[in-house]
C-alpha cells in the first residue's frame, strides 16, 4: 500500500510531464504534415519562452492571473464543487480593482491592498451566489457559473460606460498608487510588463495549501466535498461549507482580475467577448493536478506558451494557432491520462 | 475419484501481499461446493483465478481431469464455467433476454434473433424453475429476480460450473429459501455449483463439502455431514468463537434517553415514526426488532440530529435536545455507529487517522485555533488501531483500502472511545464475518457494563436475541411490544414484528 501511495505521488507529477512531452510531439507531426519545420518552429517557441530575460518576465506576467485562476479552479474541485464561473468572477473582479484603484486616494502601501480586497469581495460574492443556490435549493453550480459569466461580461461593460468611460472603449486607468507596476521588475527584464503580482500569486497559492491542508476549515471543506451524508454525520454544516468553498474560489478568481487591473493593462476594456483566462484556469487546474505548486508550475507553462506564440510565427512562420492546438493536446492527454498509465506500467513491467 | 474441477497448489501474490498460498480446491460434479473464508481471506481472489480474471503464479487448475489455461473469462466460459456476481452486471433499461445474450447476441442476416434467443431463455428457465419473464425489463423486477437472470446468464452459455459470490447477501428471507431450491435443482441436473460463503448457516443447509481458506491459506476441506457451525467457525478463524455472547445480568440505573410521542416524517412527508415512546437506561442494551422499513432508521436519525423531528421530545441525561443540530446532540454525549457505514460512517478518501477524528477534529488537543495538529490526531489514531485492533498497514491508509470488518472497527474505536453515555449501533455486524461479529458484540456488552445505554438497532433475530436486555419490537412506526429476551422466543417476536398481537409474552 505504501508502495502505491508513492506510485500514485509518482504519477500525479509524471503524467503531466508525459502529457506535455506527447503534445508536444504530436504538435510536431502536425507541423510536418502542415508543411513547416518543426525543429525551427520549436526553436522559435523555446526562445520566445527563454531567449531573453525580457520573454521570461512576460512569462511570469502572463502567468499570474492564470496561476490564480487555476488555483480557484483546483479549490473548488478538491471541495467537490466544480467553478466554471472563474471567467465571470474575474471581470468582476477586474472591475472592483479598477473601480477602487481609480476613486479611492490613498498611499500605496494601503492602495495596493485596499484594491486587491475590493477584487476578492467582488469574486467572493460572485461565486458566493451560486455557492448559496447549490446549498440551499441544490441548483446545480455548472449551470449558475456559466449564467453568471454571461451576466459579469454584459455587466460590466456596462458600468464601464456608465461610469468609468475614459473612451476608446476603455475605462479610466487606475492612481499610480494602486499599482502593481514596477521600473524595477521591467528594468530586471530588459522592459518587460513583468509586476508584482507574480507575489500575490504565489501568497495565494501558499494560502490555499494551508487552508486545505492545515486548517479545521480545510477538513471540514474536502469533507464535504468527498463525502456530504458523513460531514453531516459528523456534525458539519454542509450547506455553509459548499457556500464558503464557492466564495472562496471565486475570491481567487477575483484576485485573479486585479493582476489585469492592477499590473498588466491599469484599466478595463469595454468587453465583448470573454477574456479565456477564467477557462484556461480550468486547464492549469487540471495539468497541474489541482495541487498549488503544480498549478503555479501549469500557469507558468501555458503563460510561456501564449506569449512566446507570435514569435513563433514571426521567426518560423508556423501560425499562432498551432500554441492553441499543441495546449489542447497537452489537455487532451492529461484527460487522457489513464491511456498514459496503461503506457508507463507496460514500461515498467518490460524494464523489470 | 472424478473432479470437474481441480485447482491445486494456487498461488497468487499481488504487491506486497500473497492472496493465495498453495490453495487446493477440488470440486466433484454434482456437489454444492462451499469456500469459506473470512473477508479478505482470498476467496474472491481464488474464484477470479478460476474466471480467468487473474493469473496464478503457481499451481495449476484441471477441467474435467484435463490441465488447462485460463487466460480470460471467455476461455473459462468456453470451459463451462459460469460465474454468478455478487454485484450484478445487468443493463437496467434492457430487457432479461438482452441482457442474456449480451456479448454473443445471434443474429439472423445481420439483424439481432431475440425471438430465438427469448425461446431458449424461457425453456432454461422454466427447467430449472427459476420463472423469469424473458422480455421483462431489468429495471422493473426484483433484486432477487435479477439473480436469477445472472444464472441464466450463465446457463445460456453452457455452463457446467456455477461460481456463486455470496449470492445470499443481497436477498430477502423468503429469496434465499428460493436461490436454495433452485440451487438443489440445478445440481439434481448434474450441474456443479461453488458457493462463496461467510455464512455458516447456509453452508450447514445447502453443501455437500466446503473448503476453508485462512488469510490466504488453505486449511482443509470438510465434508458438510461431518461437521458442525462451531467447527467450521474455529477452521475459518483459526480459533474458537463464541456465538452466544458470555454477559452478566443487567443492572441498569438512570435513564439516558428518553423519547416520548415523537413523529417523523420522511421525504414524502408521510410519517414514519409515530407517537413513538422509548427509554433506555444506563447499563443495558435496549434492542430495536423489527422488519427493515418499520421507521428505524428514520428513529435514529430523528434522535441524533439528522433528520427533523416533527413534534414529540427526545431527552438525553434529562437534557431536551429534540431539535438540536447533530453536532450539539454528539457533543451532549451520544456515540452513533451508522446503518452505512461507507455513507455516513467514513469520509473513505480521508486516511483512517482522519476518519478517527470526525467529530473532534474541531476541538482541543487536535486542532488550536483553527489549525489542525496531525501530530495529535495521528497519534490518537495510532492508539486507536492498536487497542481495538484495526488492521491496517498504517494510520495513513484511506479508510477506503481497509476491509469492511476493519472499517466498523475504526467507526466503533471512534465511537466507544468518546464515552459517550448514549451509544447507539445500527445494524453494527451487518456484512461481516463471525470473527468481527464476536468482536464487536463483546464490545458493545463491554460498553454495557461501563454504565452506557446502548440502543441497538438491527434486522438480525439472533443479533437482537443474543444481545439485548430488554427487546422493544417496532412495527409501523411505533412500539407495539416490549419483552424480556429470556422468556421470548424467536417465533413470539417474529409474530410481534409481523404486527401481530401478543397475548402470553409477559410485558416488562
Amino acid at each position: 500500500m505504501q508502495k502505491l501511495l508513492k506510485n500514485q505521488r509518482l504519477f500525479n507529477i509524471v503524467v503531466p510531464l508525459f502529457s506535455i512531452i506527447l503534445g508536444i510531439l504530436v504538435g510536431a507531426i502536425i507541423m510536418l504534415v502542415s508543411g513547416y519545420d518543426p525543429v525551427t518552429g520549436y526553436g522559435a517557441l523555446f526562445n520566445g519562452m527563454f531567449g531573453n530575460p525580457k520573454s521570461i518576465g512576460e512569462m511570469i506576467r502572463a502567468a499570474s492571473p492564470l496561476i490564480l485562476a487555476g488555483l480557484a479552479v483546483g479549490f473548488a474541485f478538491k471541495t467537490g464543487l466544480f467553478n466554471i464561473g472563474v471567467e465571470g468572477q474575474l471581470l468582476v473582479g477586474w472591475l472592483a480593482a479598477v473601480y477602487v484603484g481609480y476613486a479611492l486616494d490613498l498611499p500605496a502601501i494601503i492602495h495596493v491592498p485596499v484594491s486587491i480586497l475590493a477584487a476578492a469581495i467582488a469574486g467572493g460574492i460572485w461565486g458566493m451566489i451560486p455557492g448559496l443556490l447549490k446549498a440551499r435549493f441544490k441548483v446545480h453550480e455548472v449551470i449558475v457559473t456559466i449564467m453568471m459569466n454571461y451576466i459579469a461580461l454584459y455587466s460590466t461593460a456596462d458600468i464601464i460606460k456608465r461610469y468609468l468611460y475614459a473612451g476608446n472603449e476603455k475605462s479610466f486607468p487606475i492612481k499610480e498608487s494602486a499599482s502593481l507596476a514596477s521600473t524595477f521588475l521591467a528594468d530586471m527584464t530588459n522592459g518587460s510588463r513583468l509586476h508584482w503580482g507574480i507575489v500575490v500569486a504565489v501568497i495565494v497559492a501558499v494560502f490555499m495549501w494551508f487552508i486545505l491542508e492545515k486548517t479545521t476549515t480545510g477538513y471540514e471543506l474536502k469533507a464535504v466535498g468527498y463525502n456530504q451524508h458523513a460531514s453531516m454525520y459528523a456534525g458539519m454544516n454542509v450547506q455553509k461549507n459548499i457556500a464558503l468553498s464557492m466564495t472562496i474560489s471565486g475570491a481567487f478568481a477575483g484576485i485573479a482580475g486585479s493582476m489585469e487591473a492592477l499590473g498588466t493593462f491599469q484599466n478595463m476594456t469595454v468587453m465583448s467577448a470573454f477574456t479565456g483566462t477564467g477557462f484556461d484556469g480550468i486547464a492549469v487546474a487540471l495539468l497541474g493536478a489541482n495541487n498549488p505548486f503544480g498549478i503555479i508550475l501549469a500557469a507558468l507553462l501555458f503563460g510561456g506558451l501564449t506569449t512566446a506564440a507570435p514569435q513563433m510565427n514571426f521567426n518560423a512562420n508556423v501560425p499562432q494557432e498551432l500554441v492553441d492546438v499543441i495546449i489542447a493536446l497537452i489537455i487532451f492527454f492529461v484527460a487522457a491520462s489513464y491511456l498514459i498509465r496503461y503506457i508507463l506500467t507496460r514500461f515498467s513491467k518490460e524494464g523489470k | 475419484m472424478e473432479y470437474v474441477i481441480e485447482m491445486n497448489n494456487i498461488r497468487k501474490e499481488f504487491p506486497g501481499i500473497v492472496a493465495n498460498d498453495n490453495i487446493t480446491l477440488q470440486v466433484k460434479k454434482g456437489e454444492i461446493h462451499a469456500l469459506l473464508g473470512e473477508n479478505g481471506a482470498g476467496k474472491s481472489t481464488l474464484m477470479n483465478v478460476l474466471f480467468g480474471l487473474y493469473q496464478p503464479e503457481k499451481g495449476e487448475i484441471k477441467v474435467k481431469g484435463q490441465p488447462v489455461k485460463i487466460t480470460d473469462p471467455n476461455v473459462a466460459n468456453r470451459l463451462g464455467i459460469g460465474m454468478v456476481h455478487q454485484h450484478f452486471m445487468l443493463v437496467h433499461n434492457f430487457t432479461v433476454t438482452e441482457n442474456i445474450i449480451l456479448g454473443s447476441e445471434p443474429t439472423k442476416g445481420g439483424k439481432i434473433n431475440i425471438k430465438d434467443a427469448a425461446k431458449k431463455v424461457e425453456e432454461l428457465s422454466k427447467r430449472y424453475g427459476l420463472s423469469v419473464d424473458p422480455y421483462a425489463k431489468i429495471e422493473d423486477i426484483s433484486v432477487g429476480m435479477q439473480q436469477r437472470v445472472e444464472i441464466l446468464k450463465t446457463l445460456y452459455r453452457g455452463a457446467e460450473i456455477l461460481i456463486f459470490d455470496e449470492p445470499t447477501a443481497v436477498l430477502t428471507p423468503q429469496e434465499i429459501k428460493e436461490l436454495i431450491q433452485i440451487m438443489g435443482k440445478l445440481v439434481a441436473e448434474g450441474k456443479s455449483i461453488i458457493l462463496i460463503t461467510h455464512k455458516l448457516k447456509e453452508i450447514m443447509e445447502v453443501c455437500d463439502r466446503c473448503t476453508v481458506i485462512r488469510k490466504g491459506k488453505g486449511i482443509g476441506t470438510v465434508e458438510v455431514s461431518e461437521t458442525d457451525p462451531d467447527q467450521l467457525a474455529a477452521l475459518m478463524v483459526g480459533r474458537e468463537v463464541h456465538f452466544k455472547v458470555d454477559k452478566q445480568e443487567a443492572q441498569p440505573t438512570d435513564v439516558v434517553l428518553e423519547v416520548k410521542d415523537l413523529v417523523v416524517i420522511d421525504s414524502r412527508n408521510i410519517p414514519v415514526v409515530e407517537e413513538l415512546n422509548l427509554e433506555v437506561k444506563a447499563g443495558e442494551i435496549l434492542g430495536i426488532a423489527g422488519v427493515d422499513g418499520n421507521g428505524q432508521t428514520e428513529l435514529i436519525e430523528g434522535i441524533t440530529g439528522l433528520r427533523k423531528i416533527k413534534s414529540g421530545s427526545v431527552k438525553i441525561n434529562g437534557k431536551e435536545t429534540a431539535h438540536l443540530s447533530t453536532r450539539k446532540i454528539t457533543e451532549t454525549g451520544v456515540g452513533h455507529i451508522p446503518e452505512d457505514r461507507h455513507k455516513h460512517g467514513l469520509v473513505l478518501d480521508y486516511t483512517i487517522g482522519e476518519n478517527m477524528v470526525l467529530q473532534t477534529y474541531y476541538q482541543k488537543p487536535y486542532s488550536n485555533s483553527g489549525v489542525l495538529n496531525y501530530n495529535k490526531i495521528y497519534e490518537k489514531a495510532k492508539s486507536l488501531i492498536e487497542e481495538y485492533d484495526v488492521r491496517t498497514p498504517s494510520e495513513f491508509t484511506p479508510a477506503r483500502a481497509l476491509s469492511g470488518g476493519n472499517q466498523q472497527k475504526g467507526i466503533i474505536a471512534r465511537e466507544v472511545d468518546r464515552s459517550p453515555s448514549l451509544l447507539i449501533a445500527s445494524q453494527p455486524t451487518r456484512g461481516l464475518d463471525v470473527g468481527a461479529i464476536e468482536f464487536i458484540h463483546s464490545k458493545l456488552i463491554e460498553e454495557r457494563d461501563k454504565g452506557r445505554a446502548v440502543l441497538l438497532v438491527s434486522f438480525e433475530l439472533d443479533e437482537v436475541m443474543n444481545l439485548s436486555d430488554r427487546i422493544a419490537v417496532i412495527y409501523e412506526g411505533k412500539i407495539v411490544a416490549i419483552v424480556d429476551p429470556k422468556e421470548t422466543t424467536e417465533q413470539e417476536l417474529g409474530l410481534l414484528m409481523a404486527g401481530g398481537k401478543k397475548e402470553s409474552v409477559g410485558v416488562s
